[in-house]
Formats: structure tokens, C-alpha cells, sequence
């Protein structure tokens, strides 16, 4: 059986072997690393295999639209999605300075000191997005709801959690590549069902052993424990994963309906004035990558030819 | 319905008013109407669970933080009830 001591070692492994092959590139924040060259001809590789599986594959009862939104949001969508009541443990928002010079002299003043400074900082209207799919639905908010008719939304997002650790597999800010669409019930759950299968294949053509499994976001605190009961047994969420360390699977990937908790909130509408319903399928950008590095090393050159026509590695 | 059961039934009326969020008026549901089908989403029913919590001044076990003890005010009561049993 596996002993948690055996998966911390795995885990630290692992991320050694990353690190020295240059495919995570380390900054001054724990859990936070940049993208060596490598890794990153991966993960555009996979975007542009996604995209272009969606674009070619996906039934899908409306147009495809690609958008991009920074990694920075208002704080007033923590709120209205939600996330502060499910997932404080993760969330994070903007510290700004706004005082004058003498206000800057005592925080310098401290700093020289050798004491902490970050109390002279206030918690500004900006917060960082937590998932990809949420500037969306906060922008379509604000926008004509004839534009929520089934169009399926392509997002690549930087998203920040809060949960530092050594597994290479969990970082504080990483990217996901979602399609999103916005829509009726059928269309919500027919969207997640096609994705999670589109997924599912395109990541077993990469020489990923992946399975599907039910799945539940972690919920804060005892109110958190009656929200995965819910989740799970109204089979919200599936999660694709694969075994990165011994005995325990990873997500990687992860399709989601939302019922109308998204389309109540910022109220949105079908075309018919019923409230929206939406679903969301997530890559994981660099957990798939690092999933492939896992199976095939991160040695590039040695990666079987077919994955590297896949990526079209040959080209970068 | 003992006179105990019908006054715990009312208290809990009183939490689901404050945290449901129904479509309908709290004050006209049944103790065995689904509180569900009445609008309450999931979201509301954590904030129902730690009012009734406080109300009665008890914690739920993991056990009970399921949908089902939660579907109508009878079945909050039977769970209250259970737990003031076994203090």
C-alpha cells in the first residue's frame, strides 16, 4: 500500500526531475514556476490540437467564439460566483498603496527596518480569477442576451488558487483552456457529455491512460462537506485523470454543468427568456503536459512520433 | 404531532424564511413540501444548515450534511430531533 510519505517522495521527485530538465522554471513564489521552452512547445502544441479538435469534431448548436480575459477581475466576482462562500481557502484579491508621500516614507521606513510593510497596503477592487469560465459569464452579464444561444466560448485563462504545495501537479497559478457554452439545459448537458468524450480521445491519442470519473470541487469547511454530497450525487462534475504517482489518479482535465448556478446570478437569459444553464470543460494545460512528460519523458526528441505530429513538435 | 415537534417544525420555518431563498412564501409551506422544488438552491441550503445549527445550538454530524436531511422542514426536524436525543 502506499504510505503518504512515499507519495510527498514521489511528488518532490518529480518535481526535482522538472526542474532539472528545465520544463518548470522556479520564481519567488512557493508553488508558482514558470514554463521552460519545452514544456512550453507542449502546451501549444496541445492548445492548437484542442482548438482545432473542437473547431472540426464538436457538435455544438452554435458558432464558436474565441475570447481571452486577463488573469485580474473585479473583487465584486469572488462574490457573485460564489467563490467566496465555497472556496475561501483558495481565493486571493489585490493589496494596492494609495497614500501619499509621507504614507510612503513610514512604509519604507519599515521595510529598512526589517519590518513588515504590507500593512500599509489596502485590499484594492480587484481580485484574481480563480476559473477561466468566470469573466465569461461576467461579461456576458453586461452584453445582449441573444448572445447566449448555444455559441460555445473558447478561453484560454490564468487561474490562481491558494494552495501551495510540492506536487508539481498542483500550482498556485496555472492555465486552463475551457469551452464554455451558455445555453438551455439540453444544450448545457449535451455540450459537457461531447467535450468530456472529445477530451477523453484526443488525450488517449497522446499515449495518456486516462479514465473518467465522477468528481467533486473542494468545498470549504462542513458546509463544503453538503455541497460535494450534492455535487456528486447530481453528477455535476467528471474529471478525466491519470495516474501520475503510484495508486492515486490526478485530474487533468474536467467537465462541469453548472445548472443555472451562473445564468441565476448574472442573469442570463436563452432567447426564449428562460434563465441559462451552462457547462464548462477545462484542459489543464500544464497538468497535461506534465502528465506527458510523466509517460514519456521530458526529452522531447524521444517522444514517440505520432504524440509529436499530435503537438507538432517537429515545427517548434 | 406532539407539541414539542410542531414548535421545532416552526423554528426551522422561521431559519428557511431568513436563508431559503424560495419562490414561495415560507409561511405557507407544508412540513413535508420539498424545499427543493420550492427554489431553495444548494447554495441556500448550507446557509438553512448552519441556521438551524445556531437556532438549536447543535452541529450536524458529517453524516447528516446530506440533500436528503434537508428536502422539507420534517425532515430538518427529524434530524434536530435526533441529535437533542442524544444530548
Amino acid at each position: 500500500m502506499t504510505t503518504e510519505p512515499d507519495v510527498l517522495d514521489a511528488e518532490r521527485a518529480f518535481e526535482a526531475e522538472l526542474l532539472q530538465a528545465q520544463w518548470l522554471l522556479p520564481t519567488l513564489g512557493a508553488g508558482v514556476t514558470g514554463t521552460g521552452v519545452a514544456m512550453e512547445a507542449v502546451i501549444q502544441g496541445l492548445q492548437r490540437l484542442a482548438r482545432d479538435r473542437v473547431a472540426r469534431h464538436l457538435p455544438r448548436p452554435g458558432a464558436l467564439q474565441s475570447v481571452r480575459f486577463p488573469p485580474v477581475n473585479g473583487r465584486s466576482m469572488l462574490e457573485r460566483t460564489d467563490y467566496v462562500a465555497s472556496f475561501p481557502q483558495l481565493l486571493g484579491t489585490v493589496d494596492v498603496f494609495s497614500g501619499d508621500t509621507k504614507d510612503h516614507r513610514r512604509l519604507l521606513a519599515d521595510r529598512e527596518a526589517g519590518l513588515p510593510w504590507d500593512g500599509h497596503l489596502h485590499t484594492s477592487d480587484y481580485a484574481l480569477v480563480p476559473a477561466a469560465c468566470h469573466p465569461l459569464y461576467a461579461w456576458l452579464s453586461q452584453v445582449n442576451a441573444a448572445t447566449v444561444d448555444g455559441t460555445v466560448w473558447t478561453i484560454t485563462g490564468d487561474c490562481f488558487r491558494n494552495e501551495p504545495s510540492p506536487d508539481p501537479m498542483r500550482l498556485v497559478s496555472f492555465r486552463m483552456l475551457e469551452f464554455v457554452l451558455v445555453g438551455s439545459p439540453e444544450q448545457a448537458v449535451a455540450h459537457r457529455t461531447a467535450m468530456l468524450e472529445l477530451g477523453q480521445g484526443l488525450l488517449a491519442g497522446l499515449g495518456l491512460a486516462v479514465t473518467v470519473e465522477g468528481a467533486n470541487d473542494p468545498f470549504f469547511g462542513r458546509a463544503g462537506v453538503m455541497l460535494a454530497k450534492g455535487q456528486r450525487a447530481a453528477e455535476l462534475k467528471f474529471e478525466i485523470t491519470t495516474e501520475i504517482y503510484p495508486g492515486r489518479n490526478t485530474a487533468i482535465s474536467s467537465g462541469n454543468y453548472h445548472e443555472d448556478h451562473f445564468g441565476a446570478e448574472f442573469d442570463l437569459r436563452t432567447p426564449d427568456g428562460s434563465v441559462a444553464h451552462s457547462a464548462c470543460f477545462g484542459f489543464g494545460l500544464e497538468r497535461i503536459a506534465l502528465a506527458l512528460a510523466r509517460t514519456h519523458g521530458t526529452d522531447l526528441r524521444t517522444w514517440p512520433e505520432s504524440v509529436r505530429d499530435l503537438l507538432g513538435l517537429d515545427a517548434a | 404531532m406532539s407539541q414539542d415537534r410542531s414548535q421545532l417544525v416552526e423554528t426551522i420555518r422561521d431559519v428557511v424564511a431568513q436563508h431559503a431563498h424560495l419562490s414561495s412564501d415560507a409561511a405557507s409551506l407544508s412540513a413535508s413540501e420539498s424545499l427543493y422544488t420550492a427554489g431553495m438552491t444548494s447554495h441556500a441550503s448550507v446557509n438553512v444548515m448552519l441556521g438551524v445549527e445556531d437556532a438549536f445550538d447543535i452541529e450536524f454530524p458529517e453524516e447528516m450534511l446530506t440533500k436528503e436531511t434537508f428536502e422539507s422542514l420534517d425532515s430538518i426536524a427529524q434530524a434536530v430531533a435526533t441529535l437533542q436525543d442524544e444530548q
